[in-house]
């Protein structure tokens, strides 16, 4: 040990010739300089290769903000690069004029208006997420040597997304004149394959307009996909089931349903007060039975169901990388009235809920429990089509077992077969869902149509979730339109 | 043609600079012989120039602006002064530690040249006052005897300026740093530090027996609570490390060490309960982008421009370093590195790491124990300065504001580093006549 020590304070002698002699006396009192030393130099080294780590990897994510001021700056040099949908159909390019003035363009206007976004006025959608991206330049560097002698601008990374143009058109017009969102995910990798909001406006001319869209009490700019928080209404059953299923309840054991059912002077209906009759879990599933969810809601621990609903990612930001996506809520304690358990068993109450966020927990069922975090950014390519960068989907990870998601699958395939998605019966396809009509002023004739499910063929997996604002029932709006996707998906 | 020099000075730049470091630890190696050695130090040179040349004409050719050349000229002229008078005043100087002295003055200047050009002419007055400070340094120390006894004048002179900018110190970014003498702004703590380090030494080399570390510990203590009182936390920061590594040093008891990191651990959660604005300071750090509008808005700011920079940053005139607070001082690093570039930054990190070598170096070669600790001690500040400083900016520390030595503007910082420079290098050759003297006399 002694002779090591001696060995690492060898001393340095920079201007005198080595073979000079040296005084020992000087070499005694230097081991703690050597300890000095390495303190140090252990200090140094992990700054520098935290520095590489931040410049390499993370410095990316962190830079795309809009506090920081240079992304706008970028663009004197670069073209900005282009949005181009999975299938290859370009949605957003900037065209420069013969005057060199540049404008972007939307080809297809207000369907991709939130997915794509808008490049002014704060940006949105991918326009934002890749901001960086496209304005970053891989162009073949002997391209770029010659653009920057000629001084002309170089051309930026053009951006792929997710999206599959075909579905996402089913679904924007299969939305008719109704608000709403619809957003369907693929299971396995978290992509997501449309995404559409309504009301909607044109990106081509979002900065003149700026003042009206702003306004408007509609609230067009808000992308209700991912932003829209409304009561689940009857999928929120999806999360009772689990509840009811996790504290050890028999899904044989059956309740009479007599279309009302009232506890503490409150009383929940089912649909059209329709009378069920008994009823054990798979059939008050099927038939979205009110008054029986009613009465599991009453047997369930506050607590418990709380702590599941933090599982289920409510009250919390949604694992994802996209940005400006809402939190969805779930409120229930133990000092709750009988009346608001119980409607927050039907999906009532005081459950909001994103249609991102169903789409993801039945993404979640259809791929084993499992979350993998949705994304619409899926690849970045030079203008002469070098792949610059790939991203993958990422797992977030398990949210209920294996065991569970099949018990889910399963019941929602009863919702199919023979409850209230029977349109969704084909041989083209099997779907699996839950139908939701959820109340949303104190005029209980006017409902929000939900639908959430899964479809799959030869292992091809496709998770949606529709909602259409103050449609009316389900069955007549949300589940035809979650079929016309399910079809356009599983047409070559 | 503007755009494409620009561009391609950025990797001309980091070459040079690339080899420039290479060649300073190349230094350190033992087995070089005395040829190879003076043909890197010939290298070394020229490649500053060639650097602080290529610097100074991209931001020509992009402003247009003729000052630029004459700084340029002035800039050329002051380094082959500064290197002349070091080979002449201090005979057998330590060549390496005047070549990278002189490459981090002139990635400095071209930084602050770039970002306010009426500050690089401050600047360029304060490096030219600091070179005749230095030329006088070896003449004290070789007649500097005296310096040993003057223990408890460093003591209360030192507590004296701190005391002074307590009292009556601006506050600038929250913090009270400067006192202001006709006209001119002073950071007191910057001089300080060096009699501190003196004042240790002076006590150390009396007695290392426990009464002795206590007293001393005691005094140390604080001027580090005079700091933390002026929440310049930085420099006591500085002052902390600096004591507790020239304690354990002079007593050769690593237990020194760890009870000081303990109480130095302990010292600051406490501040962190105590004080809101080490909490602010902690947040800051955590996660800046959640305050960015408020505590967190320098470190953010900082980020964007070291991330948007990348590895080989925009060029030169290229970027937006003037976004960043405090671009010219305590956040020149993410200057440099937005527009110079992420690699051309790692290597100034290499070449201060390489520095701190040089002065430890220096250090263990020196006899006498009371240069031995001034040494080690003025070797020590300019290490924990310069890890504070860049791990503040690049958020792997929270940030506390100090000055990167010698490349941040700011004739305070500038000058002392120079001190620090000077006296090390008059250590250095005090030794070695001292050493020829000694064989002189066995011969």
């Amino acid at each position: 040990m002694a002779s090591r020590n001696k060995k690492d304070i060898d001393l340095i002698d920079l201007n005198r010739t080595p073979d000079r002699k040296r005084k020992k006396k000087k070499i005694n009192n230097n081991r703690e300089f050597s300890v000095v030393m390495y303190i140090f130099m252990a200090l140094f080294l992990s700054l520098s290769a935290y520095f590489i780590y931040f410049v390499g990897f993370k410095s990316e994510t962190f830079i795309n903000s809009p506090y920081n001021p240079r992304l706008a700056n970028m663009a004197e040099h670069t073209v900005r690069g282009s949005i181009i949908s999975a299938d290859g159909k370009v949605l957003a390019e900037t065209k420069t004029g013969k005057d060199g003035t540049e404008s972007r363009v939307y080809p297809y206007g207000a369907e991709y208006a939130h997915a794509v976004g808008f490049a002014t006025n704060g940006m949105s959608g991918v326009e934002l997420d890749a901001n960086f991206q496209m304005l970053r330049s891989h162009e073949f560097f002997l391209t770029r040597l010659s653009e920057q002698l000629t001084d002309k601008k170089t051309n930026g990374d053009n951006c792929n997304i997710t999206i599959d143009s075909r579905l996402q058109d089913t679904a924007y017009q299969g939305m008719g004149s109704y608000k709403g969102a619809v957003i369907a995910i693929e299971p396995s990798t978290g992509k997501i394959l449309c995404m559409v909001s309504r009301p909607d406006f044109d990106p081509n001319t979002v900065a003149a307009e700026w003042d009206s869209l702003t306004t408007a009490e509609t609230s067009v700019l808000l992308n209700r996909a991912t932003q829209g928080l409304y009561p689940p209404g009857s999928t929120g059953k999806i999360f009772t089931t689990l509840e009811y299923l996790e504290e050890g309840n028999d899904p044989a054991k059956t309740y009479d349903c007599q279309g009302t059912y009232t506890q503490d002077g409150f009383t929940i209906h089912c649909y059209n007060s329709e009378v069920h009759g008994p009823q054990d879990l798979p059939a008050a599933f099927a038939n979205s039975c009110n008054t029986t969810f009613a009465q599991m809601g009453l047997t369930l621990d506050p607590a418990r169901f709380t702590a599941l609903s933090t599982r289920m990612l409510f009250n919390r930001p949604l694992p994802t990388r996209l940005q400006n996506v809402s939190k969805s809520s779930f409120s229930l304690s133990e000092a709750d009235s009988d009346a608001s358990i119980m409607q927050t068993s039907i999906g009532q109450g005081k459950t909001l809920v994103t249609p991102i966020h169903l789409c993801m927990v039945s993404a979640a069922i259809a791929n084993g429990g499992v979350v993998c975090e949705p994304y619409i950014i899926d690849s970045i390519e030079s203008v002469d089509h070098t792949r610059i960068k790939r991203y993958k989907g990422e797992e977030y990870g398990s949210i209920m077992t294996g065991d569970e998601a099949d018990q889910m699958k399963s019941l929602m395939r009863g919702v199919v077969e023979n409850g209230t998605g029977s349109k969704l019966k084909t041989d083209a396809y099997t779907a699996y869902g839950k139908t939701g009509t959820a109340e949303f002023t104190d005029d209980k004739s006017r409902t929000h149509s939900w639908f959430t499910g899964v479809a799959e063929k030869d292992g091809k997996q496709i998770a949606i979730a529709v909602i259409m604002e103050d449609s009316g029932t389900s069955s007549k709006h949300a589940v035809p339109l979650a079929k016309k996707c399910f079809d356009t998906y599983f047409s070559e | 043609m503007v755009h494409f020099f620009t561009s391609i000075s950025r990797f001309t730049m980091i070459f040079l600079l690339a080899i420039f470091t290479y060649d300073s630890f190349a230094a350190l190696r033992p087995k070089t012989t005395e040829r190879a050695r003076r043909s890197r130090y010939v290298r070394q040179t020229v490649f500053m120039y060639l650097i602080l040349i290529n610097g100074n004409l991209v931001i020509y050719l992009n402003t247009k602006e003729l000052r630029v050349l004459f700084m340029l000229a002035f800039e050329c002229v002051l380094f082959a002064i500064v290197l002349l008078v070091f080979r002449a005043a201090y005979d057998g100087s330590n060549k390496p530690l005047v070549n990278s002295m002189a490459m981090l003055m002139a990635i400095g200047f071209i930084i602050i040249t770039r970002l306010n050009i009426d500050k690089a002419e401050k600047q360029l007055f304060f490096a030219a006052v600091g070179m005749i400070v230095t030329a006088l340094v070896p003449l004290i120390i070789k007649h500097g005897a005296f310096l040993s006894k003057l223990t408890w004048f460093y003591a209360v002179f030192g507590v004296g300026l701190l005391g002074i900018v307590l009292v009556g110190g601006s506050t600038v970014y929250g913090a009270k740093l400067n006192i202001s003498i006709g006209g001119f702004t002073i950071q007191p703590s910057e001089f300080v530090k060096i009699l501190f380090v003196f004042f240790v030494s002076c006590m150390f080399a009396e007695a290392t027996d426990t009464r002795q570390v206590l007293i001393t510990t005691a005094v140390a203590a604080l001027h580090v609570l005079i700091l933390i009182a002026s929440k310049d936390l930085g420099s006591a920061g500085i002052f902390m490390i600096t004591y507790l590594i020239m304690l354990y040093v002079a007593t050769k008891n690593p237990r020194w060490l760890a009870v000081g990191a303990l109480l130095c651990v302990l010292g600051l959660i406490l501040a962190y309960f105590l004080f809101s604005h080490v909490r602010t300071r902690f947040l800051a750090w955590k996660d800046p982008i959640s305050v960015v509008d408020g505590a967190g808005y320098q470190v953010s700011q900082s980020l964007f421009a070291i991330g948007t920079g990348g590895w080989f940053g925009t060029g030169l005139c290229q970027g937006m370093p003037d976004k960043i607070p405090l671009a010219l001082s305590d956040f020149v690093f993410a200057s440099i590195a937005e527009e110079m570039g992420g690699v051309f930054a790692l290597l100034v990190i290499f070449l201060c790491i390489g520095v701190f070598l040089l002065f430890l170096n220096s250090a263990m070669q020196i006899s006498d124990f009371f240069y031995k600790l001034l040494a080690l001690g003025l070797g020590t500040c300019y290490g924990a300065q310069t890890f504070i400083m860049i791990g503040g900016v690049t958020k792997f520390i929270p940030s506390t504001g100090v000055t990167l030595p010698l490349v941040s503007y700011g004739g305070s910082s500038l000058l002392s580093t120079m001190i620090i420079f000077a006296i090390i290098q008059g250590l250095y050759v005090r030794e070695y006549q001292g050493e020829e003297d000694e064989y002189g006399e066995q011969e």
